[in-house]
């Protein structure tokens, strides 16, 4: 490794020069072991292979022959903790500390250990190779696709791989205005839900009227079942960073603030690491790469409210007030933190920006469909497969991501929704399956991008539940300002129990549908007028499932407590006895050796432990 | 009593100093206290609301705006049971109801012992391995309510 400079580079020559020296000093064809040590493998136990991994190269003395990094989320957590060797790219999966000896035995032999490669559940193959395991394979990895090769607290492994010259080509050969028509030429769209085009954002900040201009990056990512931005700030946080420098040069700002909400403590430290090493090599600061440009970046830690990923209520914590939203006569780009005006963009779009300038905006826009360019990055979770953060180029079919890289649904069961955009999304039915994937044909849908949530259900989750569950949500979250948001998620959080609780009558949907047209017309902020889109849409596609709940008493998924009940399939209980230890109201009994249990209804509490323990399918949920 | 010390003056005073006494960074300042006292004690409010010089009013709004503080003591142990969508789809409400009926608390409370806090969190991020649940930053994945027993009874 290059040993680490301590002085500022005070030119894009200096910086050059640096790289070269790094790579230099690199041997390429060396063995790397690759350790993902994102959230989702360090719980599943990553923590001790790295340790297991150090201890085994130490005690054989091969600490300077075999390197070890450590890297952010490459994306299939699903396979989790993930080992790659380079610079073969060899992908062992599931890994555990105590194969960690035998992954070194057989890489300083050159061979390779077949238990722990991937197999392909089509062909049941194993695949040997990173790049030939079909959830890689169908994807386009512009900005994930970094994340092996970057240990994130490392900034040569960054500068390794071209690393902040996009900056040094914009401070040195383009004007802001020049920076800022190249993205509105790339078409780059905001990443954090809305997709407004970032050029427009950025002009109008540097046109507005302002003492100075704020620069922030938006990783609140309140969005319950999505971790994308996570994954980009934890695994790499130079290219956010990069992407907030080459913008503020745009804008004209010198101060930024990175909002990160504080259950990311792996991303609050990658962040303030990162913006430790770039100041100290004069990548951010003053002066920067001797351009006369100053910025400088903050942190800030969230306190956990959904709402304050909103644009004003974000700005509104930032300065130490209560996370709540504000009309938006005035918009933030003319008059945001402190007043002034302020350029908001959400992490995926600022890392979006280093790639556009690099490559110009020719080569950008050939990724993606018509209006919406680039790739996006989905956390493709629920009901699915291969579960893990997923990287598309925009327009590629709903079925692709779910079927070709997602590998289907579990257990045999059968696909039933997709759930797009967070609470602020709908849910999209099996009809609609061949839709391209993009901001525009997910709007005309009913539902929306969003920061790029994707909830795969299969035919045992109960839609009504799901729409349930996001009024209930967003009812917590609402701030409660404005009345039609607060008494509006709350009078339809009441109407949905009712359903889903035996007490549905005719009328409710009508009303659901009046109450929500209200919302959207009347909330204050996006919270409240995208609230009803989770009712809105499973209402539009799976209306007969509230019929269902209403008419017949009858959750067809077999969900909703008040309205199942348990029984035993006496063809298919041998009599294990299993479910009678997991019950804890003592509602199954045992009746001896191969015969089947009984299930005393009175007593049972409807807890699902039974029909989880069972392995047979002996237990009827209906 | 829950709190790993007093708070004292001299903790209080280099906390905020080391926010340079920024208001706008009072919810970092909470997170720190939090972080060390395990809740948020009364005389820390009224020390930030006179060492940074906001109305206690301010301070008091942010510190129940946001879920993550508490103003009462919290248990030895927090559990943090993810509620997040990809949970939800995978059972979390049940995991949820399971450990609230073997230690008999809702949501936000605190065992009379002080051993436990239970609370729910909106996605820890670790998705798939859903339904999760995090003990002390510890993370439970793929946790199915025959299970919650025993991993309670690790915890002493
Ligand atoms: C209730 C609510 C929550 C939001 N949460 C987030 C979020 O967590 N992350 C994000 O980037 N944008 C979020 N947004 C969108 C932001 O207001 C804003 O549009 C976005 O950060 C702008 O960046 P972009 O143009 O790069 O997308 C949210 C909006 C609303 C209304
Ligand atoms: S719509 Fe909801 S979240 Fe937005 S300001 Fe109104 S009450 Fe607050
Ligand atoms: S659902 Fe729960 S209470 Fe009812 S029989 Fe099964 S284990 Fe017992
Ligand atoms: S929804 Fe539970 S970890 Fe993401």
């Amino acid at each position: 490794m290059a040993k680490r400079s301590n002085n500022r580079l005070s030119s894009p020559q200096a910086l050059e020069a640096l790289r070269e020296s790094i790579i230099k000093a690199r041997d390429s064809s060396q063995t790397c072991l690759v350790v993902c040590g994102g959230t989702g493998c360090l719980a599943l136990g990553a923590a001790d292979v790295i340790a297991s991994f150090r201890r085994e190269l130490k005690e054989r003395g091969l600490e300077s022959k075999v390197s070890l990094r450590v890297t952010g989320c490459p994306g299939f957590c699903e396979r989790g903790p993930l080992v790659v060797i380079k610079p073969e790219n060899i992908l062992y999966q599931q890994v555990s500390s105590e194969d960690a000896a035998e992954i070194v035995s057989a890489t300083v032999k050159g061979k390779i250990v077949d238990r722990l490669l991937y197999t392909d559940p089509d062909t049941k193959k194993k695949i040997t190779y990173e790049h030939e395991v079909p959830f890689y394979k169908k994807q386009k990895r512009l900005l994930l696709g970094s994340n092996s090769n970057i240990d994130p607290n490392v900034i040569e492994d960054y500068l390794a791989l071209g690393g902040y010259a996009a900056l040094a080509k914009a401070l040195s050969g383009m004007t802001p205005e020049a920076v800022i028509g190249e993205v509105k030429k790339a078409g780059l769209r905001g990443r954090g839900g809305g997709g407004f085009p970032a050029a427009v954002k950025w002009e109008t900040c540097r046109n507005a009227e302002g003492d100075t201009r704020y620069i922030i990056c938006n990783c609140d990512e309140g969005d319950p079942g999505a971790f994308m931005d996570r994954s980009l700030m934890e695994g790499n946080p130079h290219s956010v960073l990069e992407g907030m420098v080459i913008g503020a040069y745009a804008i004209g700002g010198h101060e930024g603030y990175i909002y990160v909400r504080n259950e990311y403590p792996l991303a609050v430290k990658n962040a303030r690491i990162a913006i430790e090493q770039a100041e100290k090599l004069g990548l951010l600061g003053k002066n920067i790469l001797g351009s006369g440009f100053d910025f400088s970046v903050k942190i800030s830690r969230g306190g956990g409210a959904f709402v304050c990923g909103e644009s004003t209520a974000l700005m509104a914590s930032l300065e130490g007030k209560v996370g709540e939203p504000r009309a938006k006569y005035v918009h933030t780009v003319e008059k945001g933190l402190w007043e002034q005006p302020t350029n908001l963009n959400n992490v995926e779009t600022w890392a979006n920006v280093p790639l556009i300038i690099k490559n110009g905006a020719d080569w950008y826009g050939k990724i993606g469909s018509e209006g919406s360019k680039g790739t996006k990055i989905f956390s493709l979770v629920g009901k699915i497969n291969n579960t893990g953060l997923i990287e598309v180029p925009m327009g590629v079919a709903l079925k692709d991501i779910i079927y070709g890289i997602g590998g289907g649904i579990p257990d045999g069961k059968k696909f039933k929704a997709v759930q797009t955009g967070g609470p602020s999304g709908g849910c999209i039915p099996e009809s609609l399956l061949n839709l391209p994937v993009d901001f525009d044909e997910l709007d005309k849908a009913g539902s929306m991008m969003g920061s790029g949530g994707m909830i795969i259900m299969d035919e045992n989750t109960c839609m009504v539940d799901i729409a349930k569950y996001f009024v209930n949500f967003l009812e917590g979250e609402s701030c409660g300002k404005c009345l039609p948001c607060r008494e509006g998620l709350k009078r339809m959080s009441q109407i949905l129990a009712d359903i889903t609780e035996g007490r549905g009558k005719e009328g409710d949907i009508e009303l659901l549908e009046r109450l929500s047209a209200i919302l959207i017309d009347t909330s204050l902020c996006a919270l409240g007028s995208t609230a009803p889109n989770p009712v809105l849409t499973t209402l539009r596609y799976f209306r007969d499932e509230y019929e269902a709940h209403i008419k017949d008493r009858r959750c067809p998924a077999g969900v909703c407590k008040e309205l199942v009940t348990y029984s035993i399939d006496e063809e298919k209980c041998p009599g294990c006895g299993l479910c009678v230890k997991a019950c804890p109201s003592e509602a199954i009994t045992d009746m001896g050796k191969k015969k089947p249990v009984v299930l005393d209804q009175e007593k049972c509490i409807k807890c699902d432990a039974c029909y989880d323990v069972c392995k047979l399918g002996a237990i009827i949920r209906k | 009593m829950t709190t790993k010390n007093k708070p004292t003056k001299q903790k209080l005073t280099s906390i905020l100093n080391s926010y340079e006494r920024d208001p706008g960074m009072l919810v970092a300042i909470l997170q720190d206290i939090q972080a060390e006292y395990n809740y948020l004690p009364k005389e820390t409010l009224t020390h930030i609301s006179q060492g940074l010089d906001v109305p206690l009013t301010q301070v008091y709004s942010v510190a129940t705006f946001f879920k993550a503080f508490s103003l009462k003591p919290r248990g030895r142990h927090i559990i943090n049971v993810c509620l997040g969508t990809a949970c939800h789809v995978r059972g979390a409400g049940r995991v949820l109801e399971e450990i609230g009926r073997q230690l008999d608390i809702k949501p936000g409370e605190t065992t009379k012992n002080f051993k436990y806090t239970m609370e729910t969190v909106n996605c820890v991020g670790a998705c798939a391995l859903g339904p999760i649940v995090v003990i002390d930053g510890k993370y439970s994945g793929q946790l199915k309510t025959d299970k919650v027993k025993t991993l309670l009874e690790s915890y002493d």
